[in-house]
């Protein structure tokens, strides 16, 4: 049985990189992240799982960082927009296609819309839409990121 | 930030999980059986209703079956709403899960935290409700199986130190007819105003309902007066009215008197497409 109390140094997989790092139970990865290991990209807007600008990948799946605790994430891989690289076929589709302005939301939805396109690649217009439905725009670049995550499905 | 600091555990079978319930909970401890952990943390985060104690259920194999047996269609409590409906084995359940909040939360939120949380939706509940489910409960005095229209009034009744185990819908009752309509505010993503699932057994509308009041049901009692083609859809709905359990809620969302004409909206809008089925 896993067992954490009190501070902790816990081992995680972030961006095929094992890392270190002393927790408490009760923090949540979002903060470990950016806090302990640097990785801004996750950003923090409404903390309450609504607005999706922290999203990372977890085995693969999205996953909101804010509710998720450090300690859960333990043995699973995690993925950050850092650990894209810069060159996946969708961060070259957001500058092609003008998918951003201000940018806060961009890392959230490059993470669910890379994780969209790796295990749906043949993904149709509803199934688009309802991965992406889970981040927000205050900026309402919606259009331009529907186009350039349809340039990287293969089906629509 | 939590502000709080609560211990986490995380048991490899059920009865380690047993085990530290109990050990934790005679140290008087608040103590939480935990899954996907999206209302344990926002309302920790909130500072309301934080626990001393955490135990992760998702360590548990058999909280992550998801399997057709002989008769039974199988759903472990720790099963996110996201795999359910991508499995595709409950065309119902998947449907109602696939609009309980977004995709990224479906992957997290759990059939076995949605039927518990403190949320007053509950929307899994519903398809439970219309297709006789049975459901397992495991504990300190070990497994309970109850029908699960007798393990959730208003809420589920757990014992101290119980959890859902896993939930069992007879493999008939999967592939039934089904309606779903979640009525919302104004963002399709949100809470509902009234959600309805129906599903058509033998030549019979079975209803069940949640935003109308204040926890998620069905009633016997509606769906006799629904499924009495003598009266007209509108002396359905006006003797409907009087059969509530409790008068509709009023909030931020809706007042009772909007949830109720949107009810009634929804209501006849199945029962005309059934007569246009029938004729
Ligand atoms: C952004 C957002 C939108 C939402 N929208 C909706 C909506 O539209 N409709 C709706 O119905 N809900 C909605 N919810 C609520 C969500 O479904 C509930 O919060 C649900 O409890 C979360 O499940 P979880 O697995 O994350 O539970 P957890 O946070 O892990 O647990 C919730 C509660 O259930 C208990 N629990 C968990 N698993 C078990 C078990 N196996 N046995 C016994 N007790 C258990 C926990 O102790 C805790 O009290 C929304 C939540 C979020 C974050
Ligand atoms: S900060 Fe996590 S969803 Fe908004
Ligand atoms: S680009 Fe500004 S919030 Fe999306």
């Amino acid at each position: 049985m896993k067992y954490y109390e009190g501070d902790c140094v816990i081992e995680l997989d972030v961006n095929n990189e094992i890392r270190k790092a002393t927790v408490r139970p009760s923090d949540v990865l979002l903060d470990v992240l950016r806090e302990q290991f640097g990785l801004t990209g996750a950003k923090p807007g409404c903390k309450n799982g609504d607005c999706g600008t922290c999203t990372i990948l977890m085995d693969g799946l999205p996953a909101k960082a804010c509710l998720v605790l450090a300690v859960e994430a333990v043995g699973h891989k995690i993925l950050t927009v850092e650990g894209l690289g810069g060159h996946t076929p969708i961060q070259e589709a957001f500058v092609q296609y003008n998918a951003f302005q201000c940018g806060y939301c961009t890392s959230g939805f490059l993470m669910v819309c890379h994780a969209l396109a790796e295990r749906k690649p043949n993904a149709d217009e509803y199934e688009m839409e309802k991965w992406l439905q889970s981040n927000i725009c205050r900026c309402t670049s919606y259009q331009e990121i529907r186009e350039a995550v349809k340039s990287v499905l293969k089906h629509i | 930030m939590i502000a709080n600091d609560f211990v986490y555990c995380k048991p490899g079978n059920r009865r380690e999980a047993v085990k530290a319930y109990r050990a934790l909970s005679k140290e008087d401890k608040k103590v939480f059986y935990y899954n996907g952990g999206s209302e344990i943390i926002t309302m920790a985060r909130a500072g309301s209703n934080a626990p001393d104690a955490v135990i992760d259920l998702k360590g548990i194999k058999e909280c992550n079956k998801l399997e057709l047996e002989e008769d039974y269609l199988v759903i472990g409590g720790a099963v996110s709403l996201n795999t359910i409906e991508e499995s595709g084995l409950f065309p119902l359940l998947g449907t109602t899960g696939s609009r309980i909040a977004d995709h990224t939360n479906q992957c997290r939120i759990t059939l076995g935290g949605n039927i518990s949380g403190t949320i007053i939706y509950k929307e899994t509940v519903l398809p439970l409700l219309l297709t006789d489910a049975k459901i397992i409960l495991y504990g300190p005095r070990g497994f309970r199986r109850l029908q699960f229209k007798n393990a959730f009034d208003q809420r589920i009744k757990l014992r101290d130190g119980e959890f859902i185990y896993q939930v069992k819908i007879k493999k008939e009752m999967l592939s039934l007819p089904f309606t779903h309509v979640k009525k919302t505010a104004i963002e399709k993503i949100d809470y509902p105003l009234v959600t309805v699932c129906s599903i058509s057994y033998g030549n019979y509308l079975r209803f069940a309902f949640s935003g109308l009041c204040s926890f998620p049901f069905r009633s016997v009692e509606i769906e006799k007066i629904l499924n009495d083609s003598q009266l007209s859809a509108e002396e359905r709905l006006e003797k409907t009215h009087g059969l509530l359990p409790e008068p509709p809620v009023t909030d931020y969302q809706g007042t009772g008197e909007y949830r109720l004409f949107v009810f009634d909206n929804i209501i006849k809008a199945i029962l005309e497409r059934r007569n246009n089925e029938v004729l």
